[in-house]
């Protein structure tokens, strides 16, 4: 599903981010990003997500190189990929529910599916009753939940999630990454950045470790 | 795509549009003022012009040969010359004017009752007001007619009246050249407005943007709402403008009753039309949805989330 092959990335101000870095995730499966601040998760997620390019080497999801597809290409792209922000990326002046229908009215689905779904959506994070509430009016736990709960709302086949239980206390954030265990029950790829060895280990699933934009030794 | 959710999505982004220009009610009248006033200029000044022309028009078919008779001439002779004129076949018209009607319309007309009372003697001639025949106003049948009638041993003067009308016409020609291109200017004056209007309220989105796009929506998408923003800029301006219109013609009516009173007709100012109205109104609209169009596709094709 996911295929890094020899990529590099470095940043306009001159920074390195990541040095010839390959790895692959099959469809299905589920696998966490680790390493410490600053080795370059968030840079991968971006690379999938087409927020950023490589310098390079080459980035495949989903059977397609990534380079080709162009400005145009991007936007269709996305749509199948569900994305958890590690700073969440709310629109504040929405209610909840606003919020989290956003992918279903992109893809233009009709106003009683996406009533359904984003209560389904909502429920599975524990946060129905709340869909006219404004995020700035929740903890930052909630509205992680409302990112993640915006994430998974369209069931895209692919989804990644940047330190998704970053706000959460342990009890929330085993239940969220059982949420995400569910998710690849079904057969979606999940791709994970954190730090919680606790929620790896519980979770059981493998793990790519990096360090300063390589794989660890394993 | 069933066409259901499609126009739900649609009216759901015109009620938002909506909802953002009540959300600022004072920045969004003055732009559809500014739209308004912009509009109303050239409309203002086709009214001007297409009033004149009805006037003329109506002056063109009036139009006359003055014939003044040497002051020695008897009413009477005055007499047998106009019907003998009558049965000229380039005339359509004779009339006389003695010098008794003449002095009596003058003193009517001109407030100097009084001073003309001092005259020991009528000093105005007899006048005989031609009509030429409709084959017959021709510059070149005037021409002949006029010098025809010069001729004549108790003729003293002959004035063609036509002179006046033509250089208005002229007038009213550049006059409208001119409407059509300051018409022009404005109406791109227009589409800068609702472009550099919307062109703020994109970068005041940005975010909003930026996650759209991060969520997987196209430019398109994201342009849809300004879209309906520019329309409803442009709706309003164009409410405004005729409204303008509209009042203008209101307070100069009387005035113009007054003018046509002289000319011996009574008619008001004509107003714009149903048709005129609504193509003003459908161009004001689409200048709106023009001018979004272009700001917003330029500002939103270069916003790249990060
Ligand atoms: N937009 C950017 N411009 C310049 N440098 C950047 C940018 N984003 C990240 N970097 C740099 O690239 C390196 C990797 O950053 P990245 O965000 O991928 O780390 P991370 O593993 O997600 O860290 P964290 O766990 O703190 O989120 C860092 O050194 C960072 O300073
Ligand atoms: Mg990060």
């Amino acid at each position: 599903m996911i295929r890094f092959q020899h990529v590099h990335k470095r940043y306009a101000n001159g920074r390195q981010a990541l040095a010839d870095l390959s790895f692959e995730v099959r469809a299905g499966e589920m696998v966490f990003l680790t390493g410490p601040s600053g080795a370059g998760k968030s840079t991968i997620l971006k690379l999938i997500a087409l927020i950023e390019r490589p310098t390079r080497g080459e980035v495949r999801v989903a059977e397609q190189d990534t380079a080709r597809i162009r400005r145009r290409g991007i936007a269709r792209y996305r749509r199948r990929i569900g994305v958890v922000f590690q700073d969440h990326k709310l629109l504040e002046d929405r209610p909840v529910f606003d919020n989290v229908a956003m992918p279903l009215v992109i893809a233009g689905r009709p106003r009683r599916e996406i009533d359904k779904l984003v209560r389904a959506a909502l429920d599975q994070v524990g946060l129905l009753g709340r869909e006219r509430d404004r995020p700035l009016e929740l903890s930052a736990g909630e509205q992680q939940r409302v990112g993640i709960a915006r994430a998974v709302v369209a069931k895209p086949p692919l989804l990644i999630a940047d330190e998704p239980t970053g706000n959460l206390d342990p009890q929330l954030a085993l239940e969220i990454m059982m949420l995400f265990k569910r998710f690849n029950d079904v057969g979606v790829t999940v791709l994970i950045a954190t730090h919680d060895h606790h929620l790896i280990d519980a979770a059981g699933a493998r793990r790519i470790e990096l360090t300063a934009g390589h794989q660890a030794e394993a | 795509m069933s066409p259901g959710p499609y126009f739900e999505r649609h009216a759901q982004t015109f009620v938002g549009a909506l909802g953002r220009l009540a959300r600022r009610p004072l920045a969004s009248a003055l732009i559809m003022g500014v739209i308004g006033i912009a509009l109303a200029l050239p409309l203002l000044l086709q009214l001007l012009v297409q009033n004149a022309r009805a006037l003329t028009s109506n002056g063109a078919d009036a139009f006359e040969l003055a014939v003044y008779l040497k002051p020695a001439t008897e009413e009477a002779a005055a007499r047998t010359l106009a019907s003998q004129l009558r049965g000229r076949s380039d005339l359509a018209a004779v009339r006389l004017v003695t010098a008794t009607q003449g002095l009596a319309e003058f003193r009517e007309h001109s407030g100097f009752g009084a001073a003309l009372d001092l005259l020991a003697a009528n000093p105005l001639p007899h006048v005989l007001l031609l009509t030429p025949a409709e084959n017959s106003r021709g510059s070149e049948a005037l021409q002949r007619l006029q010098s025809q009638l010069k001729e004549l041993p108790a003729v003293d003067d002959v004035q063609l009246d036509t002179a006046w009308v033509k250089r208005l016409q002229a007038m009213l020609d550049l006059l409208r050249q001119l409407v059509l291109s300051i018409g022009a200017l404005l109406l791109a004056g227009v589409a800068v407005i609702v472009g550099s209007t919307i062109r703020f309220e994109v970068t005041s989105r940005r975010h909003e943007i930026e996650v759209m796009k991060l969520l997987g929506g196209s430019n398109a998408f994201a342009r849809r709402p300004f879209l309906y923003s520019g329309l409803l800029y442009g709706l309003g301006g164009g409410l405004v403008c005729l409204t303008l219109v509209a009042v203008a013609r209101y307070r100069l009516d009387p005035a113009v009753r007054a003018l046509t009173a002289t000319y011996g007709q009574d008619a008001g100012l004509i107003g714009l039309g149903f048709e005129l109205s609504l193509a003003a109104l459908a161009a004001a609209m689409a200048l709106g949805w023009l001018g979004a169009w272009v700001a917003a596709s330029w500002q939103i094709r270069h916003i790249d989330p990060t």
